[in-house]
């Protein structure tokens, strides 16, 4: 056997230090960025948001600058689009994870739905110009960009969905299957309620993807800001017939005018919604965890 | 015959569990020793205290020295990566890269600095001739290691390590994921080592502690019972639960 | 008793119906989205030309004497820009990738990670409004020779900006599939003598290859895609692009004239659209490809 040669010969090896310098820098750029871009807006916007702000609407006359129509068409566009999308969502997800046979029938189904995810928002914009507003003669209206987004969030929704009723246990099903059950009554009573909170983080993913979106938006929903009148039912559901500017778009329209400070405040209450949406989605995907064990 | 790692009072706690207690131990130089014991005796945590593998389990407290050479791996002054060069390892589990088996051999001597590629050839065949690998695999060094059966895996393996030129080669338990032939061929290749390396082996099953070792040590619950040479640890042990073990009363 | 038995066969069978519906919306979707963005799209290709249109250099669709529609200043600013982001997004989320997977803590990065998501949860037009009220400024100051005429809204602050926008999804994809890496291999690897670094880049990485490439395209995806974040950054002028140019993108191509645009002028816009979506599926099928050839190869063990 040779000599051996000493083991405590410390080599300075520069390439691995700054190997692990750039990542820990990288690491540290990437919070780094967002910290800076929520404290940028916070410190900008907060200051401009105020009652007034939150609860009156734009009007030269009276001299007020409100977001209160574009808050009411954001939540608007938010429960009406979910309302379309949930039942088609988690119905075709139940189909793939219940009924469907692995094949090319499936394969189509998931190649399409990954389709759908990575479309831009732009070119959903256009589709709803053309199929919702003139096609289907909706106009620019609350209604058809509604629909532009159901199209949108429909994978979000199906991709989640499936997620959670895979999880469910095969047992449960075969139980009731035994006690001869149908596949209806089995999904009605056992598949889900215990995949409901999956359904309803995949809503609130949803509800994210919603607030965050513009493009598909100005062309289809619009730039309006008639502000939801609430004398009657009939008012209400006729409001989806007007056009609407939700938060992003509005906050678009004031960019383009170089209304900054307006940009600013609607960028801050965007942000707060942001961040309460994610806080939420952690807590139900934490709580989602903590049943499956 | 020198002794090449010697162990002197050594403690190991994985948190609060006292995983190794007050170990002794002289491992000769040139030759095979083996480790014999129920699962969970320690004996694969010694083996891993050889190379400072254990370091890298979290809540890991090391008391206690282990030479190499006379040197104590544990002191500060110590570059584990220089040490881990001298004293290689075999796995349970085959665990070749994804990569090509050339590239397979070939990774321990590129991270220790050799570029040069009719070096690297040369290193590549040796190792492989080693490990009684290179007629089986001399005409496709190009293709994946992954595409190999799982004995001739665990054998890249060791040519793997054997690559870096070490010293001292630890197996874990490494016939223990295989079937009879390849665990004999290994085997075989084992008695081939000693003449080049000192080879030490954690191995559950105790025919094959009998058939290839030189020194046996039988551990229980974290100690070090009893270590002699192999013939009198299996005809003569001098503690009784050495005995009762080997006669099969449990384990 | 047979009635009802029959009822629940009915309902039964109602049931999967509906759910196969449901189920097929997504590819109905789909089709409709081709089938129209067809059907506009391509009558104005063929009127304007498929080479004028793709190849053309001049964008002037409102001219009366001579209307241009050529998209090709668009085509190549989209190219250039998406490239840009990921050059600069790729080797900082990889790294950002490496450090949740392989360097932080559990701890570390259970806290590192939502605050990753959130980056993703941002509107597009916010990072619009930062991007032209932080990143338009600076890009002006630091460059002031060369961007003397455009006050700072060009290609690179575009870039600067689609490469925060990409970070989150070629993270959080690269983390996925570095975590996937089998631990016997970096088992095997600092057994051998190697260290951390050399563990994580010579095996770790190349073990996650697929996963990452499957990240970076969906990166790629993002940036093609993206119009409102860059639309008041970039200038918004039909240039052939260069870093200091204002240019405009095959998006905000889109978004900048979709409000007024009549006849011809409107159906080009579609056709524009049309493009950016072959770019995309072009882009889907990519990825299948790349997981499924990945998925492969892990197999092969």
């Amino acid at each position: 056997m040779e000599t051996s040669t000493s083991i405590s010969r410390k080599n300075a090896r520069v390439g691995d230090t700054v190997l692990m310098v750039l990542i820990y820098g990288s690491a540290f750029l990437v919070v780094a960025i967002l910290l800076a871009m929520i404290g940028y807006i916070m410190v900008k916007g907060l200051p401009l948001v105020n009652w007034e702000f939150l609860t009156t609407k734009e009007s030269v006359l009276k001299g007020t600058h409100g977001i209160l129509p574009n808050i009411i068409n954001t939540i608007y566009i938010i429960v009406l689009t979910i309302l379309f999308a949930t039942p088609l969502g988690v119905g075709g997800a139940i189909y793939l994870c219940e009924y469907a046979h692995q094949g090319r029938l499936t394969q189509l189904i998931e190649f399409t739905t990954e389709t759908l995810s990575g479309i831009p928002s732009v070119v959903y914009g256009l589709f709803g110009a053309l199929f919702f507003n003139s096609m289907m003669k909706l106009q620019y209206s609350i209604l058809s960009g509604c629909l532009t987004l159901t199209i949108m969030i429909l994978p979000i929704i199906v991709t989640t969905t499936r997620e959670s009723i895979k999880s469910v246990p095969m047992d449960y099903r075969e139980g009731a299957m035994a006690m001869g059950a149908g596949k209806w009554y089995v999904i009605r009573t056992i598949i889900l309620p215990s995949s409901f909170s999956g359904i309803l983080t995949a809503i609130i993913l949803a509800i994210g993807r919603i607030v965050g979106e513009s493009a598909a938006l100005i062309f289809t929903a619009g730039i309006g800001t008639t502000l939801m009148k609430t004398t009657s039912l009939s008012a209400i559901l006729g409001h989806a017939k007007t056009s609407g500017a939700t938060l992003t778009v509005q906050l678009y329209q004031y960019m383009l005018k170089g209304q900054n400070e307006y940009a600013y405040a609607i960028a801050a209450v965007l942000m707060v919604i942001v961040l309460a949406i994610n806080l939420l989605t952690r807590l139900m995907i934490r709580g989602m965890k903590s049943k499956a064990q | 015959m020198s002794t090449k790692i010697s162990t002197k009072n050594l403690n190991l706690w994985y948190g609060e569990n006292h995983a190794l207690k007050n170990i002794n131990l002289d491992i000769e130089a040139g030759s095979i020793t083996a480790f014999i014991g129920p699962s969970g005796c320690g004996k694969s945590t010694y083996l891993k205290t050889i190379n400072r593998m254990n370091d890298l389990v979290k809540g890991v407290r090391i008391q206690g020295e282990v030479l190499l050479d006379g040197e104590n791996i544990y002191a500060p002054s110590v570059d584990v990566t220089l040490l881990r060069k001298k004293v290689g390892m075999v796995f349970q589990r085959p665990n070749p890269f994804p990569m090509s088996i050339y590239d397979n051999i070939a990774y321990g001597p590129r991270i220790h600095g050799i570029k040069n590629k009719a070096q690297l050839d040369e290193i590549v065949e040796k190792s492989l001739k080693g490990a009684a690998l290179w007629d089986d695999v001399k005409d496709r060094l190009k293709s994946s290691g992954l595409g190999l059966s799982g004995g001739q895996q665990q054998r890249l393996c060791i040519a793997r390590a054997m690559a870096v030129e070490p010293e001292v080669i630890l197996m874990d338990e490494p016939t223990s994921a295989l079937d009879p032939i390849s665990t004999m061929r290994i085997e075989e290749l084992m008695a081939d080592l000693k003449k080049h390396y000192t080879v030490v082996i954690v191995t559950h099953n105790m025919q094959q502690a009998a058939r290839i070792s030189d020194t046996t040590a039988f551990f229980l619950v974290g100690e070090m019972v009893e270590c002699d040479k192999t013939d009198v640890i299996f005809s003569m042990p001098k503690d009784k639960r050495t005995e009762d073990y080997i006669t099969g009363r449990f384990g | 008793m047979k009635q009802t038995m029959k009822t629940k066969a009915f309902i039964e069978k109602f049931m999967e119906i509906l759910f196969a519906v449901c189920s097929f919306s997504a590819v109905a979707a789909v089709g409709l989205i081709i089938v129209y963005m067809l059907g506009i799209g391509s009558p104005a290709i063929a009127q304007i030309g498929l080479f004028d249109f793709l190849f053309g250099t001049t964008w002037a669709p409102a001219s009366s004497t001579n209307p241009q529609f050529g998209i090709l200043p668009m085509i190549l600013s989209s190219i250039y820009g998406t490239c840009g982001a990921i050059l600069i997004g790729v080797p900082i989320g990889l790294l950002t990738a490496i450090f949740l997977a392989n360097v932080a803590s559990e701890r570390v990065s259970s806290i590192m990670r939502p605050v990753i998501e959130l980056l993703a949860g941002i509107p597009s037009v916010i990072y619009g409004l930062i991007g032209m009220v932080v990143i338009v400024p600076t890009v002006a100051k630091i460059f002031s020779e060369q961007t003397q005429f455009n006050g700072g809204a060009t290609m690179l602050s575009a870039i600067l900006v689609l490469s925060v926008m990409v970070l989150p999804t070629i993270i959080s994809v690269s983390e996925t599939a570095l975590r996937a890496v089998p631990q016997d291999y970096e088992q095997a690897s600092l057994a051998l003598g190697a260290t951390k670094a050399q563990t994580i880049f010579k095996v770790l990485v190349p073990a996650a290859r697929s996963g990452i490439t499957a990240g970076v395209v969906l990166g790629i995806g993002r940036a093609i895609g993206e119009a409102m974040a860059i639309l008041l950054v970039s200038g918004n002028v039909v240039n052939m692009p260069g870093l200091f140019t204002s240019v405009r993108f095959l998006t905000t191509g889109i978004v900048s004239e979709m409000g007024y645009a009549e006849g011809l002028h409107r159906q080009a816009l579609f056709a524009i659209g049309l493009v950016l979506f072959i770019f995309i599926l072009g882009i889907n099928v990519a990825l299948y490809f790349f997981v499924k050839k990945g998925v492969g190869k892990n197999n092969g063990n």
